[in-house]
């Protein structure tokens, strides 16, 4: 009787959420794919074929005929598309690289630190992480301003004589995506530095090797697993930032997120945005599988 | 380990600590700027805060974030336990490949796409949007870092006592309640309160999914943000700031807490048994 009950629990416990993701995050993307293949008509849902989920499996397939891959042939055609899911690429590449430059000594100092402060230092980059990303991204417009404070400072320094543009150009958006994803960089990195033994590093300078060696062979090595995952946390979310690229890069930078943002709010075009959201999706399933492939594998070394 | 921290280690982490903290440091203190220009000092003042009150519109969308926060964060915490029970403690299933995917992809997934999907979803099924629209997406979004949260805890969880309480005659639920779910009620607090402030400071998502009477706090800051910088967003960015900070210290000081009184318990026990 008890294992009856127990068979029901464990099935409830693992249907719920499963059911739950299924519903909210697996057939969403289904309806997105289908109404990217539909035509933009003006009406409410602006697009055709429209389709009801009550009206069953029949109608839905029965729409299946009336697509097109119009909204697809069109992505090619204009250029803002490819551009834009280009330069996301490159900006996302390039943020990613500088993040692991500035996150990787962080979080190697603060491996490093007295164990007395640790916990301290950890809570410290795991603040910024729980404050408002809006916040730490709108912070950034007063410093980079024309009139901001950094070209304030410089300009008393006297290092300029005229104000640095650095608010709306891909720099500021760069700087963005640094400041506001430094904490998903250091976290996993500090993780595995802060597990490794570091009598291994002692050892490889008895032998003789110089500490720069020892570094790039013993340290590194072992560390590799936390920068790829920090290099993914922030790479894939980069790609399709919308808040960044939106309040700091201006109008001259372009990234596919606004892009997509500005396809459905302004120009209201659902089939579009819809299309530009498949490709996205396309081009961020390797990593996406890779970062989770690598989570599962991860998971099985702890037990 | 001490002698090893050296000075480009400390540079490293007081010049790291600088860039994530002084930005935020300017914002908080030119909300007490007299001058209605940001840039320029003027003299103290909390004149900004004060008009804040008179600002009927962004403490309407408080409540309605505050709102969401509660609810998405309540209902993600107990689907995102579920979820960690599930990968940790049931490996074999039929679609777990499946599922361990959708509990780590929205990790990773750009808003504009989570928001985009549940918005055409809700369209699809006539859902009104508003208020449970945006609690449903927050929802789906947060359980998976509750999950990812919860399962790290249960995977260095000690099983002896759960077997011991089964073999006493206490039931699966039984023993949950009263050995696992306190056991790991650390992580699943920390995860119910990484939840909120994710819900609270989510504007792409909310934006794609939210209708009318349901305009959360980001999505009234970020209209007003595009207008400029003014010193009426750097005050309730501070108090928002404060919040959190004061929220997030509390926290992690009650787990220390906790943690130090387990290890003593602990050791009661093993002292007990030696002798």
């Amino acid at each position: 009787m008890r294992n009856v009950a127990a068979a029901i629990n464990r099935r409830l416990v693992i249907l719920i959420p499963y059911l739950w993701l299924l519903v909210f995050f697996l057939a969403p993307f289904l309806i997105v794919f289908r109404i990217s293949m539909s035509i933009p008509v003006t009406a409410m849902p602006p697009y055709e074929p429209v389709f009801d989920l009550s009206s069953g499996w029949a109608a839905w397939l029965e729409g299946l005929r009336e697509l097109s891959f119009e909204n697809y042939v069109w992505l090619t055609q204009d250029a803002l598309y490819l551009n834009s899911y280009l330069s996301s690429l490159w900006i996302a590449f390039f943020s990613t690289i500088l993040t692991f430059l500035i996150g990787f000594p962080l979080a190697y100092g603060m491996a490093r630190a007295p164990l007395t402060i640790r916990p301290m230092l950890l809570l410290l980059v795991i603040l910024p992480f729980w404050t408002s990303f809006l916040i730490r991204v709108y912070a950034w417009i007063g410093i980079l301003k024309p009139e901001g404070l950094l070209n304030q400072f410089l300009f008393s320094l006297g290092v300029i004589s005229e104000p640095l543009q650095i608010l709306n150009t891909t720099t500021a958006v760069h700087i963005g995506i640094v400041y506001t994803y430094l904490p998903f960089m250091v976290l996993p990195i500090y993780a595995t530095l802060e597990k490794m033994d570091h009598s291994l590093i002692e050892a490889a300078q008895d032998l003789g090797c110089p500490p720069i060696r020892a570094f790039w062979a013993v340290t590194f090595p072992l560390a590799l697993p936390g920068v790829i995952a920090g290099c993914m946390l922030v790479f894939i979310p980069a790609i399709g930032e919308f808040v960044i690229p939106d309040l700091l890069g201006g109008s001259q930078t372009l990234m596919i997120g606004k892009t997509l943002w500005t396809e459905f709010f302004a120009n209201r075009d659902w089939p579009v945005s819809s299309a530009v959201a498949t490709i996205l999706l396309i081009i961020l399933v390797v990593p996406i599988v890779f970062f989770q492939q690598m989570q599962a594998r991860a998971q099985e070394r702890e037990r | 380990m001490n002698q090893n921290w050296s000075r480009f280690n400390i540079a490293s982490v007081v010049l790291g600590f600088a860039f994530l903290y002084l930005p935020i440091i300017i914002l908080i203190i030119y909300s007490f700027n007299e001058s209605r220009l940001v840039t320029v000092w003027a003299g103290f003042s909390t004149k900004w805060y004060a008009e804040l009150l008179n600002n009927q519109q962004l403490i309407d969308a408080a409540f309605v974030t505050l709102r969401v926060g509660f609810t998405s964060a309540s209902i993600a915490t107990v689907l995102g336990t579920m979820a960690a029970i599930t990968l940790v403690r049931y490996t074999r299933f039929k679609g777990r490949v499946l599922f361990s995917g959708m509990v780590f992809a929205p990790l990773v997934m750009p808003e504009v796409i989570t928001g985009l999907s549940l918005l055409l979803l809700f369209v699809a099924i006539n859902f009104d949007r508003g208020f449970w629209t945006v609690t449903i997406a927050h929802t789906t979004f947060t359980m998976c870092f509750v999950a990812v949260v919860v399962q790290s805890r249960l995977i260095s969880f000690d099983r002896s006592l759960e077997e011991a309480a089964m073999d006493l005659g206490a039931t699966p639920v039984a023993t949950f309640f009263q050995i696992t779910l306190p056991m790991i009620l650390p992580a699943v607090i920390a995860g119910w309160m990484l939840a909120f402030t994710l819900s609270l400071d989510d504007l792409v998502i909310a934006s794609f999914t939210s209708g009318p009477g349901a305009t959360t706090l980001p999505m009234r800051i970020y209209s007003q943000v595009r207008l400029g910088v003014t010193p009426e967003i750097n005050a309730v960015c501070t108090i928002l700031i404060a919040v959190v900070a004061i929220g997030v210290i509390v926290a992690s000081v009650l787990t220390k807490r906790q943690e130090i009184q387990r290890r003593r318990d602990e050791h009661a026990v093993s002292d007990e048994r030696t002798v």
